[in-house]
C-alpha cells in the first residue's frame, strides 16, 4: 500500500497537524501525538486519512485527536479521541468500537517475585480454570434474562452486591463501575441473548489476564498511593470487555444509525462512520444501549477479579486480605461519556468519543476518586505480551487539549496473518517461557497473532504521552504469567 | 429483471474465466492489521453468499471436522446488497455465539436484491462439541469496513473485514 501522502504539520517533536484544509469538508484540524519515528508507519496505515474523515462529522469540536497507538479502525482510527458538542453534534458506534468499554483492571498484591515465580505455573492453571474464556463455552454465571436486565443498570455494583468483590473497588473503578444512561429497553433481545451465556468471561483476541512484577518505578510518590511500593512486588492486570454482548450492541445500532445518516441529512466520507445527532432519538437510544454494554464490562471485570483473588487465595493459602489485594484502578478505553470541557475558552457539554484511548483526568477533578485526589487519575496501559505495561496518571495538560485523554495500548503494527506468517504458536511459548514468561491460551495459533513483533513497543508510546505532557508515567511491570482466551 | 437474467447468463458463462484456485476454495483469507478479512468469489450471487459463509466458518473452526447433523433455517433482510451481506454473516456468527452453531453449507432458497433486499437460507452443519471441535477464534462482527461487492465477468467477488 502507498502511503499516506497529506500534510503533516509539526508543532513540536510530539504533536502533528492535519490543516483543515487538507480536505474539504473537515470542519476542525486533526491532531496527532506521535514521535517522529512513529509517522512512517502511521502514513503507511493511512490512519491520517481517519483522523481526518472524523472532523467531518457535525459538531466536533478543537481536534479530531489521535494517539501514538493510533492504527486502522473501522471508521474511527483506534486510538481516536474527539468530542462533539452535546447541542449540535452526533454519537457514533464508531467512535466507541464494537467491544464497548474494553478495558482494564490492575489489582496489587503484598506478594513478591521471589514468592510469586516458584508458583507461576501452579497459579496459571489455576487462573486458566477458574475464569472461563467463552471461546465456543459459557460462563460460571447462570444468568436470567431478568439479572441481565439489572446487571446492565447496575454495572460492577451488580457483581460486588452478589459476593464478587468489594465495596472500594467501587471507588477505584471508572463511573463507580456503572455509567449512568442504562436503559435496559434500548437494548435489543438478541443482544440480550447473546450477553447472558458471556457474563464473566475473559474472551479471546487481544483479551488476557496477566502476573506481572514491577520493574521500575518513576514516581515513587505517587506509586505509594496507589500501593505500589517496590520493584519485585507482584501486580495483575486483567484486560477484556463486553464481548458478544456489546458486539451486538454496536451491530444493531450501526443498523439503526445507517438510516439516520439519511435521516438527518449527514454527508460521511466514510460508511463505518454512521452517526445520528446526540439529542436525537437514535442518539440516546445508543447512549441508553451503550451504557447497558458498558455496564456489563464493568460486571465482567468485577466477576474476573473476584476469581483471580480467589485463585490466589488457593494457591498461596491466605485470605485476599492477607496477600493484599486491592484494586489500584479500572479504566475503558472504548467508550462515548458527555462531560464538561473547556474549548476556546468556554466551558462545553461535549460527547467524548474515545476508542482505543484512556480517559487520564487531573488531580483535583471531581471525577478522579477520593485515593486519587492528589495524584491524578490512574491511567492503565497494557503492553504485548513481552514486553511490558505502564502505569501512569492523567494530567492538567490532557484537560486542556485532549479532552482529559491518553493512549490506551501499545498498537498494532502488524496484521494478524503477517503476524502468524512470521512465527508458530509453539514457538511464542517457547520463546516467552525461555525469558521467563509462562503463557496458558485456549488457541496457541491465535496467540501467533499476539507476537510481539505485530505490536509497537508500548515504551514508545508512554514516551510520547508523557513528553507531550497529557499523562505522566508512575511505573512499569513486566509479564511472568498470562491466560488467554 | 430481463438484465438480471441476461448479466446471470454472463456471469455463468464466464465462470471458467475465474482461476481454478478461486473456484476451488470459493474464498481467500485477507490481512488487516487488527483484524482478519476474507475475499468471496461467486458464478452467482447466491454462490457468493455462500462462500463468505463458508470462509467466516473456515476462520472459527476446521471445518473438516464439522458434520452435517442439523440445519437451522435463517431469514435476512436489508437496504442494499452490500447490508444483506453483512446481515447474513452476522446471523451466522450470532447463531454460533448464541446456539454454537458451526455451519458448513448452505442452501439460499430465495435472494432478492432491487428495491427490497431479502434471503431465505437453510444452513447445515452441527452444534459445537468440545470434545471434537477446535475453536480457532472468535468472530465477533461482519463489518461495512472496506466492504467491496463486484461484478466482473467471471461473477461477483466481496471483501469483508470481520471483527474479532
Amino acid at each position: 500500500m502507498t502511503q499516506w501522502q497529506g500534510q503533516l504539520i509539526r508543532i513540536d517533536d510530539y504533536r502533528w497537524q492535519i490543516p483543515p484544509s487538507y480536505k474539504a469538508g473537515m470542519r476542525v484540524p486533526g491532531l496527532i501525538y506521535a514521535s517522529k519515528e512513529m509517522l512512517d508507519s502511521i502514513r503507511e496505515e493511512q490512519t491520517p486519512e481517519q483522523v481526518a474523515n472524523v472532523a467531518f462529522l457535525p459538531g466536533v469540536v478543537g481536534y479530531s485527536l489521535a494517539m501514538p497507538d493510533i492504527h486502522w479502525g473501522y471508521g474511527f482510527p483506534i486510538g481516536g479521541v474527539a468530542g462533539m458538542d452535546v447541542r449540535e453534534g452526533v454519537v457514533s458506534p464508531g467512535g466507541v468500537g464494537y467491544d464497548i468499554n474494553c478495558g482494564v483492571r490492575l489489582l496489587r498484591t503484598n506478594l513478591t517475585e521471589a514468592e510469586v515465580r516458584p508458583k507461576v505455573r501452579e497459579l496459571i492453571n489455576d487462573l486458566f480454570h477458574n475464569i472461563p474464556s467463552g471461546v465456543g463455552s459459557e460462563g460460571k454465571i447462570r444468568l436470567s434474562e431478568k439479572e441481565m436486565r439489572r446487571l446492565m443498570v447496575e454495572g460492577a455494583r451488580w457483581a460486588v452486591e452478589r459476593g464478587f468483590g468489594y465495596q472500594e473497588d467501587l471507588e477505584v473503578t471508572e463511573e463507580g463501575g456503572c455509567l449512568a444512561g442504562a436503559d435496559a429497553s434500548k437494548v435489543s433481545d438478541k443482544a440480550i441473548k447473546r450477553g447472558m451465556p458471556q457474563a464473566g468471561t475473559l474472551g479471546s483476541g487481544n483479551h488476557f489476564l496477566e502476573i506481572q512484577v514491577v520493574k521500575e518505578i518513576f514516581d515513587s510518590q505517587v506509586a505509594s498511593v496507589m500501593g505500589i511500593n517496590e520493584a519485585g512486588q507482584i501486580l495483575v492486570l486483567i484486560h477484556t470487555g463486553s464481548r458478544g454482548f456489546g458486539h451486538q450492541v454496536c451491530t444493531d445500532h450501526l443498523r439503526v444509525m445507517e438510516q439516520a445518516v439519511s435521516k438527518y441529512g449527514i454527508k460521511l466520507p466514510d460508511r463505518q462512520l454512521a452517526c445520528a445527532p446526540i439529542e436525537s432519538r437514535e442518539g440516546r437510544d445508543y447512549l441508553a444501549a451503550m451504557a447497558c454494554a458498558a455496564n456489563y464490562a464493568w460486571a465482567n471485570r468485577q466477576c474476573i477479579a473476584h476469581w483471580t483473588r480467589e485463585s490466589f487465595a488457593k494457591v498461596f493459602g491466605k485470605t485476599p486480605e492477607q496477600l493484599g489485594m486491592k484494586q489500584i484502578y479500572d479504566v475503558a478505553h472504548n467508550i462515548a461519556k458527555i462531560e464538561e470541557h473547556t474549548v476556546d475558552g468556554r466551558k462545553v457539554k461535549v460527547c467524548v468519543h474515545r476508542k482505543g484511548a484512556t480517559r487520564a483526568f487531573p488531580a483535583g477533578h471531581k471525577d478522579v476518586p477520593q485515593r486519587y485526589q492528589r495524584t491524578g487519575q490512574p491511567v492503565l496501559v497494557p503492553g504485548d505480551m513481552g514486553r511490558c505495561s505502564f502505569i501512569a496518571v492523567g494530567t492538567e495538560k490532557a484537560m486542556q487539549e485532549s479532552f482529559g485523554s491518553t493512549c490506551h495500548g501499545a498498537g498494532r503494527v502488524l496484521s494478524r496473518g503477517a503476524a502468524k506468517r512470521g512465527v508458530k504458536g509453539a514457538d511464542v511459548v517457547r520463546d516467552l517461557e525461555s525469558r521467563g514468561i509462562i503463557v496458558k491460551a485456549e488457541s496457541v495459533s491465535a496467540l501467533a497473532e499476539e507476537a510481539s513483533q505485530a505490536y509497537k513497543d508500548v515504551a514508545d508510546v508512554i514516551e510520547v504521552v508523557h513528553k507531550a505532557g497529557i499523562s505522566r508515567k508512575v511505573a512499569m511491570a513486566i509479564p511472568i504469567g498470562v491466560i488467554k482466551g | 429483471m430481463q438484465k438480471n437474467l441476461l448479466e446471470w447468463r454472463l456471469a455463468r458463462y464466464f465462470c471458467i474465466m475465474v482461476t481454478a484456485t478461486n473456484m476451488t476454495k470459493g474464498f481467500q483469507i485477507l490481512d488487516h492489521t487488527a483484524d482478519i478479512g476474507v475475499t468471496a468469489y461467486g458464478r452467482s450471487i447466491e454462490e457468493l453468499f455462500c462462500n463468505a459463509a463458508l470462509a467466516l466458518f473456515s476462520l472459527v473452526t476446521d471445518l473438516e471436522t464439522v458434520e452435517e447433523r442439523a440445519e437451522v433455517s435463517l431469514e435476512v433482510k436489508s437496504q442494499d446488497v452490500d447490508g444483506l451481506l453483512v446481515e447474513w454473516l452476522n446471523e451466522l456468527i450470532y447463531s454460533f455465539d448464541v446456539n454454537h452453531m458451526l455451519f458448513k453449507r448452505f442452501d439460499i432458497e430465495s435472494l432478492i436484491h432491487n428495491e427490497v433486499n431479502e434471503l431465505k437460507a437453510t444452513c447445515h452443519g452441527e452444534k459445537f462439541d468440545p470434545l471434537r471441535h477446535k475453536i480457532t477464534r472468535e468472530i465477533k462482527a461482519a463489518t461495512y469496513h472496506m466492504l467491496k461487492l463486484k461484478k466482473n465477468r467471471a461473477g461477483y467477488q466481496v471483501q469483508v473485514i470481520f471483527d474479532i
